[in-house]
């Protein structure tokens, strides 16, 4: 789950660290009110979960009232493209106002853990403030990592290392252990699977400041972070997406146009292949998970039917834990309540597979059967072909 | 024979009282899987279907003699009992549980390495060793002993190419699922080298998906040292980059991590993959033939020809 900007740097300044005077509006009068109180110049930044938001121009910085004004009427209620958006973009619906920084130096740092090695990893470079993938793949040598033990935790030597690596001075490097302690302390107590300052700015006044901060908490963990669970802003999301996330179904909406529901995430993002194979697009990614019942199958099978776009679809359940019959209930339930006015190829295997093909063949549901995997293909690949 | 699990397996379950723990400790018995005991905090004296149920592991240990644990607590209390089996002298943990956070993960990891113990999970179905013993999730009767190896990050995938192995002749040794999560407790290249040693095992098939590196690794471990026909399948083809599809593992994150490197990876390392999952049993009759006739039970399983039993063929790992 991302956090908003704001909300990072509450959550991190919590643990000490030094961040930026700021205030939150969702209109341009109490903008500038919160300008007015913090003093120009300001910087107004777009709250939105997307990077690369300074480049779509959803951050501006304001030297006085009139700069100001322009700047929240600009960046309030805009739809934010970036490469991070999608095609749609985001609607910006509040501001960070915050307080207009001296700069002398820019580093990047990120603590996240690192999936091969099982360690947490801390990434510094004194090329802040820029796209650090693109600095990693021009310049590599200016990129450092260290890894940390998660058992025995964060000890000096790793602080004093990336100092020495960052160059720092000796001004510089006293802030720096508190401020890596600080942040690693808030990673590891609040199930952060990445905490990004871009840029760590070092100002005129001699003081580190985390200018921005870009932080995702681990979803499995938020049921020992009620406070953090409060924090989910819903509102950047695809409805049907939201919809699906309340009968515990994971889909993700695509672009094509044959939904599928299928049962585990392997299965799934194979069966989407198999439709791209037989010359169609899918319309969406839906795993109805190995404990699906004949309520949560209904769900599904209902917001593939709410999307417009969907011209056939396409389910492949392969039955372990859940049921064949279990299933065919399920379709059967919600293709009684919604008029279908497509074709739905069914094709399942696996446990109870025979009662579930009776229940099918005995519901007078025009649904398509199919034997097996390839002839489930080539059932999508005639109905493409027509559609 | 087979990796990991074998008739002297003695399984424990943790959270044995549980609907889930109960449901599949059942139908691992079903199946043949000697279970001596449950574990359950607080419920120790009891017994679920004539198992005997302890308090503490550590117990389960002592009293009987389990050696083998299948976990099935909610994801809060998973990682603790990951630990706690280890700590007993548990030799196997094989953790069912999808949603552990990864903070748990890690830990558990660090943990394991000062212990003797070896984990398979998290979020996986488990592993089978078909006609012998299943400590997992999976369908039994899908399976058929044989001389093929299965190793997947999937569960329902997974069962779908075993169906289809099974359904073209060819039997499975061991089928094992490591979980779709980014940190698991046994690699693709874990069970490579299991299954490296293993003489029952002549043909390796490898289920990968989208998300991380551990695929191209394990190409090229098979490329430098394992000597045997290996067919890869690769899900996500059409994923697209930055979403997570449903397993927290599989994420495509900026060009690392796409089917198609790793399908490329896999190829170059002398990999059979298959593209199409329509086809998967056709295409490991065809490629398990082609480099290992005498493997190959032919289409029709009910009549294996004689030449077929383990010991007339020895592992074939590369020295």
């Amino acid at each position: 789950m991302k956090l908003h900007e704001y909300q990072a740097k509450e959550l991190l300044a919590r643990y000490g660290l030094p961040v930026p005077e700021g205030r939150v509006a969702e209109n341009v009068e109490s903008g500038l009110q919160a300008a007015d109180r913090l003093g120009y110049p300001v910087a107004i930044k777009a709250q939105v979960h997307a990077g690369g938001r300074g480049k779509a121009g959803g951050v501006q910085l304001a030297r006085d009232r009139d700069e100001a004004r322009e700047a929240l009427a600009s960046i309030l209620g805009m739809t934010l493209r970036t490469a991070q958006t999608g095609g749609q973009g985001c609607r910006v619906r509040r501001v960070l106002v915050e307080q207009g920084v001296e700069i002398c130096h820019e580093f990047y740092i990120s603590i996240l853990p690192d999936r091969a090695s099982g360690t947490m990893m801390i990434i510094g470079s004194t090329e802040g403030g820029t796209d650090i993938e693109a600095v990693a793949a021009r310049t590599p040598e200016k990129i450092s990592r260290i890894h940390v033990d998660p058992f025995a935790g964060l000890q000096p030597f790793h602080i004093r290392r990336l100092a020495f690596e960052l160059d720092l001075n000796e001004c510089q490097e006293k802030q720096f252990f508190d401020l890596l302690r600080n942040l690693y302390r808030a990673v590891t107590e609040n199930d952060l699977l990445l905490a990004e300052i871009n840029p760590l700015v070092f100002t005129a006044a001699d003081t580190f400041l985390l200018l921005d901060a870009k932080v995702e908490v681990d979803s499995s963990a938020l049921f020992r972070h009620r406070d953090l669970a409060a924090l989910r802003d819903d509102t950047d999301r695809d409805p049907l997406e939201l919809e699906a996330g309340k009968y515990r179904l994971n889909y993700i909406r695509l672009d094509g146009n044959i939904g599928t529901m299928v049962n585990g995430a392997g299965l799934a993002m194979a069966t989407m292949d198999l439709i791209k194979r037989a010359g169609a697009a899918p319309a969406n990614f839906l795993d109805v998970g190995g404990g699906a019942n004949a309520v949560m199958i209904e769900h599904g099978f209902r917001i593939l039917l709410a999307d417009p776009r969907v011209k056939a679809i396409l389910i492949n359940i392969f039955g372990g834990i859940l049921r064949c019959d279990v299933l065919a209930r399920g379709v059967v339930a919600a293709a009684r309540a919604t008029a279908i006015d497509m074709p739905v190829v069914v094709r399942m295997e696996g446990t109870n597979v025979e009662e579930g093909r009776r229940i099918l063949a005995g519901s007078n549901l025009a649904l398509v059967t199919a034997v097996d995997l390839r002839d489930a293909a080539e059932k999508i690949a005639d109905i493409a072909g027509g559609l | 024979m087979s990796i990991f699990i074998d008739r002297d397996t003695r399984l424990l379950v943790q959270g044995i009282t549980g609907r889930e723990g109960r449901f599949h400790a059942d139908r691992c018995r079903r199946y043949g899987t000697r279970i001596v005991a449950g574990v359950t905090p607080g419920k120790g004296g009891s017994e679920v279907d004539g198992t005997p149920v302890f308090n503490t592991v550590a117990e389960a240990v002592r009293k009987a003699r389990a050696n083998t644990s299948m976990i099935l607590v909610p994801p809060p209390f998973a990682a603790d009992a990951i630990m706690e089996a280890a700590d007993a002298g548990i030799g196997l943990v094989v953790c069912i549980t999808e949603g552990i956070p990864l903070f748990d993960m890690l830990r558990v990891r660090s943990f394991l390495r000062l212990t003797g113990c070896r984990l398979i999970g998290p979020n996986c179905p488990g592993l089978i060793t078909p006609g012998v013993c299943k400590v997992g999730i999976m369908p039994g009767p899908i399976h058929t002993p044989g001389p093929v190896g299965v190793i997947s990050r999937s569960g329902t995938l997974t069962y779908e190419v075993v169906h289809q192995l099974s359904r073209h002749g060819l039997g499975q040794s061991t089928c094992i699922g490591i979980g779709g999560d980014p940190v698991v407790g046994t690699s693709f290249l874990d069970c490579l080298q299991a299954f490296a040693e293993d003489p029952q095992t002549r043909g390796l098939v490898l289920v990968g998906e989208i998300g991380g590196s551990a695929e191209e690794e394990a190409a090229r471990w098979i490329r430098d040292h394992l000597d045997m026909p290996v067919v890869g399948f690769i899900a996500g083809l059409t994923a697209p980059p930055g979403r997570r599809m449903g397993h927290a593992g599989a994420i495509v994150s900026g060009s690392g991590g796409t089917a198609a490197a790793k399908i490329r990876a896999m190829r170059d390392c002398g990999i059979h993959v298959c593209e199409d999952l329509g086809d998967f049993g056709g295409f490991c009759a065809r490629v398990f033939h082609d480099l290992a006739p005498e493997i190959v039970f032919g289409q029709d399983k009910a009549s294996p020809p004689d030449n077929t039993t383990a010991d007339s063929f020895s592992a074939r790992k590369k020295s």
